[in-house]
Formats: structure tokens, C-alpha cells, sequence
């Protein structure tokens, strides 16, 4: 297959400034003042808001009126959860619920 | 500064085990476009976003203009111009590593970061900025690897991607823990699950977050009343 190196480079610039100005933002804006208060209680607050969002994000792809794509991802959520609250220890937790979400995926919901 | 490495690459484990298979598709994926190895780790080097990184390989397999290219890119990234608020004050006093820990700044390093706490025997500066190379080379080694052995892998790695899902789900809990209410969570959840329904899985995600935060802002002084009284 031949590809475009030229354009294929300047795809890469573009998209690696573009997540960079995007990362930088707050920076540029709230960077060198004192930071306001509004911006602040943000700064507190989104992040637990900006995780849930992010789990429901990477939820995004099931499909609740099938049982086997509802099935595997509801059980692995629900035991990493309850790893979490019983250990509270992150790599119990992580790798428990994605070997059940692995077992449910290739050997039960095929 | 050895303990913080240390510290930093125990963090970090749950996202290289998630990071490996997304890393490996991606380098599958670049490779079946025509783009090898040193294409897919140069990327990730320069990059650093994988979602955007996925949807680069559509860019180069089309012909859409370079103003297509940068709307996309901003659209689908903008989600990170949120991260930054939470650690203005932080990364500004890191001196010069402030342009690295922003360089690297994806969902991941950001989950990190909101989940670190106070911890005895370690500098909490260099934990956040060698968490941030561990993920960035655990990155860019996978989407390398991914090109050269290609569809090789000797095992099956169907739903190993549900670690960034648990990582994320583990860090909600912690987050959750310690704070004074739970209705940010909430908040964000209803959001999400709405603009899922309305928008779509694909475009939920920006305005999701828009009407998050004018939500917590309307709730502002009810949610700070709350965090003074903890």
C-alpha cells in the first residue's frame, strides 16, 4: 500500500498541536493571574464528575437490550467494584474485574 | 526520589496492562494501513492521544482538508481542555516539568493524578512526572510492538481492555470516598446517560461534560456549603 509521507506527517503535527493548545488551555488562560474562584471550585470538583463521565464513556459501546454484551460488562464493573470496596487494593481490583469480563467475553457470551 | 519511582511504576500497572492491547491494536491497525512500526511509535511519541490516534488512520486512508483534520481533532479531544483546571496551581509549581506533565496529559495520566494522595517517604512531583513517562513509554513500546508482530500475539486478548474500564470505575470509588457529596458522580452520570440517549454513544461525550459543569456551577453554592462543612 503506498501511503502520502508528506501529508501523512503534517496529519501528525496538526493533530499532536491541536491535543497540545487543547491540554494547554487552561494555562494560557488561568496560568499566569491568580486563579478565580469559580475556577478553583472547578478544579475541586470536576474531576470526580470528569471520571464518572469517563467510565460511562468507556461503557459507551454496550448494548443494554443484549444479554451478552450487558452481561459481561454489568458483572465486571459489579466484582471490581466490590474487589474495591472489600481490598481497596487497585490491582486486586483491575485485574479481578477484567478476568471476569475476559471469561464472560471469549467462553460464556461467545 | 527512588521510592517516588518506584511508587510511580506500582501506580502505573494497571494502565500498562490496559494500555497493552489498545497499544497493540493501534500498531496492528497503522500496520494494515500501509503505516509500519516506526510510524506507529513515532505517532504515539508526537501524539499522544489514543482515541485521536485511532481515528488519525481514517485521516490518512482520506482525502478531507486540513481544516477537517483540526475541527476533528479539537472536537473529539476537547474533553482535555477540562483536565488542566484541576492542577493550574500544582504544574505551575513544577517549574519547567509544568510543559511536560501538560505534553502528557491523556485520560490516563489525568485519572492518576486526581487519584494520588498524600503519601509518606515520596515527592509528589516526581511521582506525577514519572507516572506520566511510565504511561507515555508504555504507550509508545505497545503501538510499536503492535506494528512489528502485527496479528501474531499467541494468546487471546478479546476484553483485556476492560482494565482502563476498571481503573477508571476504581478511581470513581476513591474519589467518591473521600469526598463530601457524591452528586457531582451523579451529576455526570445523568448527564452522560441522557446525552447518550438524545446525541448518541459516538457525540455524547462534549456535551455531556458542557452541561456537567453548568450544572455544578448553577449548584455551586450548595456543593461548597457542603465541602466547608466536611
Amino acid at each position: 500500500m503506498s501511503i502520502d509521507v508528506g501529508r501523512s506527517i503534517l496529519i501528525i503535527v496538526l493533530c499532536a498541536a491541536c491535543t497540545f493548545a487543547e491540554r494547554y488551555f487552561p494555562f494560557a488562560v488561568f496560568g499566569k493571574r491568580e486563579v478565580p474562584d469559580t475556577v478553583r471550585y472547578l478544579g475541586k470538583i470536576l474531576p470526580m464528575a470528569v471520571i464518572a463521565t469517563l467510565v460511562v464513556y468507556c461503557l459507551r459501546g454496550t448494548d443494554i437490550g443484549s444479554m451478552s454484551s450487558l452481561v459481561p460488562a454489568a458483572s465486571a464493573v459489579i466484582v471490581t467494584a466490590l474487589l474495591h470496596l472489600w481490598k481497596s487494593n487497585t490491582l486486586i481490583s483491575v485485574a479481578g474485574g477484567t478476568a471476569v469480563y475476559m471469561v464472560l467475553v471469549q467462553a460464556v457470551f461467545k | 526520589m527512588k521510592n517516588s519511582i518506584a511508587f510511580a511504576f506500582r501506580r502505573s500497572i494497571p494502565i500498562m496492562v490496559g494500555f497493552f492491547p489498545v497499544g497493540i491494536a493501534y500498531g496492528i491497525l497503522m500496520a494494515n494501513a500501509g503505516y509500519n512500526f516506526v510510524w506507529s511509535g513515532l505517532t504515539s511519541l508526537i501524539v499522544f492521544a489514543g482515541s485521536l490516534q485511532m481515528l488519525m488512520i481514517t485521516f490518512f486512508q482520506s482525502d478531507m482538508s486540513m481544516l477537517t483534520v483540526i475541527v476533528t481533532a479539537l472536537l473529539l479531544n476537547s474533553r482535555h481542555i477540562f483536565y488542566g483546571l484541576s492542577f493550574i496551581e500544582k504544574f505551575n509549581g513544577y517549574g519547567k516539568w509544568k510543559w511536560f506533565l501538560i505534553y502528557g496529559l491523556p485520560d490516563e495520566s489525568y485519572s492518576l493524578l486526581c487519584a494520588y494522595k498524600q503519601t509518606e517517604g515520596v515527592d509528589e512531583k516526581w511521582v506525577h512526572i514519572f507516572s506520566t513517562a511510565f504511561i507515555w513509554l508504555y504507550w509508545i513500546v505497545f503501538s510499536t510492538l503492535g506494528g512489528i508482530v502485527g496479528s501474531h500475539i499467541p494468546f487471546d486478548t478479546t476484553g483485556i481492555d476492560f482494565a482502563l474500564t476498571a481503573l477508571f470505575v476504581v478511581i470513581l470509588i476513591e474519589q467518591i470516598k473521600g469526598a463530601a457529596s457524591k452528586l457531582p458522580a451523579l451529576i455526570a452520570v445523568c448527564s452522560s446517560v441522557v446525552c447518550i440517549a438524545v446525541l448518541g454513544a459516538d457525540s455524547f461525550l462534549l456535551p455531556s461534560l458542557i452541561i456537567t459543569v453548568i450544572i455544578l456551577l448553577l449548584l455551586r453554592g450548595k456543593l461548597e456549603t457542603k465541602e466547608a462543612g466536611q
